[in-house]
């Protein structure tokens, strides 16, 4: 009996060194590249391993530290290994009564997955399947910025890659599009390069990073960040020229004169895997609709990390695919009871979920049979992971993570199911790109045989602060 | 490379230029290919609609008619036999009011005129059956079995490198910048890579074509280029569609067409935008506006899926309806210009016409031994690509080494075409040769380590 776990970075590994420890006896993680630890293997930055390993390290020291810590724990990696083919035997959504049967047993649940490398094509027959394909930025052309196809256009993922990975360096002047974190981070990346970060553009009216590091990149690299600012046109044959940018309140354009543009941010998560595998979809992540074990409406399938949440920080990450390891440990039979005794390396954290899981697999059968309950929300909103419910089972680190597509706040955010109001947050600040957490305790008095729930920013400040009786 | 008495030049290594030269080395003549740019087909050939024409809707009696529908049949088998990438996935012209509705049976009897006799009128129930996705309000189409769809890129590729088997010079990155008449009956061109001796000049450079012949005393028409742009959607929006969907054309233009492309994605456009510089392949806001308000009304689906890439193309449009092509027997000169956007499905019917009006005007063609055609790298997704065939990674792992995880290009095929006889000369032209960094991801994930891959020219 495998567990195939796709994606070797900090969710794919977190689950199988969580899944080796709850007794798992086989767990095969499939990487593509030819290294071992996603992303954070080409952020050179600090800040990586706060929450889930509890030290702070660099992008590829924690790489290689989870790497590491996964063949410790016996998992077997196989990289430079595409998933070119993921066959759900039993396709279809919770409630199949066959799809049940699996998941209950534990026995022969998401069926085959095909694995092509170097080795040639194998097709190895999984009890369960993780997916943390994690994301990626959208490229130029996805965001339909028109004019010329020079070279110099570039996402941070593809600059991290040159120059960390390739050691590249890159002269002249570069604008960096974005005013996130990873906008601040391809701005560090480039300094470093050699390049001389001409500013950050953001159509947003303010930046959207944290304090911290925007001062620090200001401080150090002198960066401006040019709010209101949207990239209207790339123009040079061959070479980037230059950009044409435009105020967004006033319309008034000008060039930039760059060598080097860097578009950040713009998450969409790398789906094709879930997609192909006919798994139900959320149009708000864009990644697969996972309820709060983290499964996905293929029994047995299971998917974790920034796949179904584009983009967390790795660590939050990580403890995605730790989470989504205690249930398939469940669902697949293994020995949780006497794992959940022991602390192990990474311990089953404070919700004491390792030991739950295998209760929650049992429970599941009356959820299943009565649905899952899809939790949607409303702009401002964009998303909200994970996005069905279907047990008690609570959601990684006991709550829910939203984005929002507008500065918002303070703000309210109301949970409602079938008009019945189920809970209101405290109040919050809502920016684009950055998380919003949402506490799951309302997760009890959702009716699983009830409507969707929806989650909306409420009246807000309106509200009378007689509200603080239900609020969490 | 630049000495020696070439028999003829051909200026130009776009699709027509290439085919023209394969057609003239199956005959005893010493050739030169020469383009300005650094690879074959990096003009229009390398973006457009990427359709295998029939001709089912040139104009009746017009050489295009003529040689559009013998080089359609011609590239047909020419592609089966050197393996470049074509599905066969017929075309649906669509009328979406009561007049292009009108228009339909004399589209259908003007397909007649042109030989091509298997279109026929589809109900518009029965075109949603075909066509399910399709938007509302379609009245009717007509049905053209045999439109295809084609890799553009493998077919100069594929018709440079035999014609580089057969001895042909290849001669990149010169530009002709002027022309001398020797004495005793020979031409010197002036290019940027130094003189080039030669009998007879075959002109097929496309969006130059027009300058090149006022050099050799022409100048009946003036390229006037015309923008088409395009959005590539994702591989995923592929269900969306089985055939081509072709609108009502106008006299200006085809109009917007919606088709499945072979490397598995879903094409939108072109626009058509008259502009003045043939270097500008920029696309505009307005245009890729324009073609997504078109595609919404098509196929309401793909406003829901992920953009890949955009591109502009440049028609070598003139103020002639025409081809304009002909044999100066006196100056021992050819013109194959103003092939404004059936050059990739008449290629080869341009030059077997072509090639016989040279020999009436007096080249000598003596036909010689010929090797079979090149088969070349298979880059298509209706076939077996190298990452799926079990045997060929037992014999060779590096064609399960992924690379390009898009596009799923293996190392395999990246040092295959590093090492090919037309190899490529810059990213660009390794990303037409395998389809590396042409994925959703635009490069995220694979674009540093290809590049080390081109710069090293893989490494053992």
């Amino acid at each position: 009996m495998t567990v195939v776990v796709v994606g070797a970075g900090p969710a794919g590994l977190s689950a199988a060194i969580e899944l080796r420890r709850l007794g798992v006896g086989s767990v095969l993680v499939a990487d593509r590249e030819t290294e071992a630890g996603g992303v954070p293997r080409h952020c050179v930055h600090t800040g990586f391993g706060l929450r889930d390993r509890h030290r702070v390290m660099t992008g590829p020291a924690y790489a290689r530290a989870l790497a590491a810590a996964a063949v410790r724990a016996g998992a077997e990696l196989r990289l430079g290994t595409t998933v070119t083919g993921l066959d759900t035997a039993v396709s279809g959504f919770y409630g199949a009564v066959t799809g049940l049967d699996a998941a209950v047993t534990g026995l022969d649940g998401a069926g085959t997955v095909t694995l092509t490398s170097g080795r040639g094509v194998e097709t190895v027959r999984a009890a369960a399947v993780l997916l943390a394909t994690g994301c990626r930025e959208r490229p130029r052309a996805a965001r339909l910025i028109p004019g010329d196809r020079p070279a110099g256009v570039m996402t941070t993922g593809e600059l991290q890659q040159r120059v960390y990975l390739g050691h590249e360096r890159l002269a002249g002047r570069a604008l960096v599009v974005g005013a996130e974190h990873v906008s601040f981070s391809a701005a560090v990346t480039l300094a470093h390069a050699g390049a001389r970060v001409v500013a950050l553009v953001t159509e947003h009216e303010r930046q959207q990073s944290y304090a911290a590091f925007r001062l620090g990149a200001a401080l150090r690299w002198r960066v401006p960040v040019w709010t209101s600012t949207a990239v209207r046109r790339v123009a040079g044959l061959g070479r980037l020229a230059g950009v044409e940018v435009t105020d967004v309140r006033t319309g008034a354009a000008r060039f930039v004169p760059c060598e080097v543009v860097v578009f950040t941010g713009d998450w969409i998560p790398d789906h094709e895997l879930a997609r192909l595998a006919g798994l139900a979809m959320d149009p708000g992540t864009r990644g697969p609709v996972v309820d709060t074990r983290l499964e996905t409406s293929a029994p047995g399938v299971f998917a974790a990390g920034n796949l179904v949440h584009a983009a967390e920080t790795a660590d939050i990450a990580a403890l995605s695919g730790r989470h989504a390891a205690w249930h398939i440990a469940a669902a697949v039979g293994a020995a949780v009871g006497a794992a959940g005794a022991g602390t192990g390396e990474s311990g089953a954290g404070r919700q004491g979920a390792g030991p739950d899981a295998g209760r929650q697999g049992a429970w599941r059968l009356g959820a299943g049979l009565a649905g899952r309950v899809p939790v949607r929300v409303e702009p401002p909103l964009r998303w909200i992971s994970p996005n069905a419910i279907a047990s008690a089972a609570s959601p990684p680190r006991d709550r829910f993570v939203l984005r929002s597509q507008e500065f918002r706040g303070p703000a309210r955010l109301e949970v409602r199911q079938d008009g019945r109001l189920l809970a209101r947050s405290r109040l919050l600040r809502l920016v684009p790109g950055r998380p919003v957490h949402l506490d799951a305790d309302w997760q009890a008095r959702v009716d699983l045989a009830g409507g969707p729930v929806r989650v909306t920013t409420g009246s807000g400040r309106d509200g009378p602060e007689g509200a603080a009786a239900v609020t969490l | 490379m630049t000495q020696g008495l070439a028999d003829v030049v051909v200026i130009g290594a776009g699709v027509v230029g290439t085919a023209i030269a394969r057609t003239l080395a199956r005959h005893a003549l010493d050739l030169v290919l020469l383009d300005a740019a650094p690879d074959v087909g990096t003009g229009t050939s390398k973006a457009n609609t990427a359709i295998l024409h029939t001709g089912f809707d040139a104009k009746p009696g017009s050489l295009e008619s003529r040689l559009l529908s013998r080089g359609s049949a011609l590239l047909r088998s020419y592609a089966e036999a050197a393996g470049i990438p074509v599905e066969r996935t017929g075309a649906l012209l669509v009328a979406w009011t009561p007049e292009q509705a009108a228009s339909l049976p004399t589209i259908e009897e003007n397909a007649r005129l042109n030989g091509y006799l298997a279109i026929r009128p589809l109900r518009a129930a029965e075109l949603y059956v075909r066509e399910p996705e399709l938007g509302p309000g379609a009245l009717g189409a007509l049905e053209i079995p045999d439109e295809s769809i084609i890799c553009p890129w493998t077919t100069p590729l594929a018709f440079a490198t035999e014609a580089a088997g057969a001895g042909v010079r290849l001669l990149l990155s010169a530009r002709v910048t002027g022309v001398a008449a020797g004495g005793d009956g020979f031409y010197q061109l002036a290019t940027t890579r130094g003189p080039v001796r030669c009998r007879w000049v075959v002109n097929a450079a496309g969006l130059g074509s027009d300058e090149v012949d006022r050099m050799f005393g022409g100048g009946g028409f003036t390229i006037r280029p015309r923008r088409g742009e395009l959005i590539v959607f994702d591989k995923l929006a592929r269900t969306l569609i089985r055939s081509i969907l072709l609108p009502v054309p106008t006299a200006r233009t085809k109009g917007v067409l919606v088709a499945p492309t072979v490397y598995g994605n879903v094409l939108l456009g072109p626009t058509a935008e008259d502009v003045t510089d043939v270097r500008d392949t920029a696309t505009t806001a307005a245009g890729l506006r324009s073609l997504l308000a078109a595609g919404r009304r098509i196929l309401p689906g793909l406003a829901e899926q992920e953009v890949t890439s955009t591109y502009a193309g440049l028609r070598a449009a003139t103020e002639h309806s025409d081809y304009q092509i002909r044999v100066d027997a006196g100056r021992r000169y050819a013109c194959a210009g103003g092939i404004r956007s059936t050059g990739l499905s008449a290629s080869l019917g341009i030059a077997e016409h072509v090639v016989g009006q040279l020999g009436e005007a007096g080249l000598a063609l003596r036909p010689r031994a010929c090797g079979p055609v090149p088969v070349m790298p298979y880059i298509g997704e209706a076939g077996v690509r190298p990452y799926q065939d079990a045997e060929r990674i037992a014999a060779d792992p590096a064609y399960g080494q992924i690379v390009c995880h898009c596009e799923r290009v293996t190392r395999g095929e990246i040092r295959d075409a590093m090492a090919s006889p037309v190899p490529p000369a810059d990213l660009g032209g390794l990303r037409r040769r395998t389809r590396a960094m042409n994925g959703r991801c635009q490069g995220f994930y694979c674009a540093a380590a290809v590049s080390r891959l081109f710069a090293a020219g893989v490494p053992a």
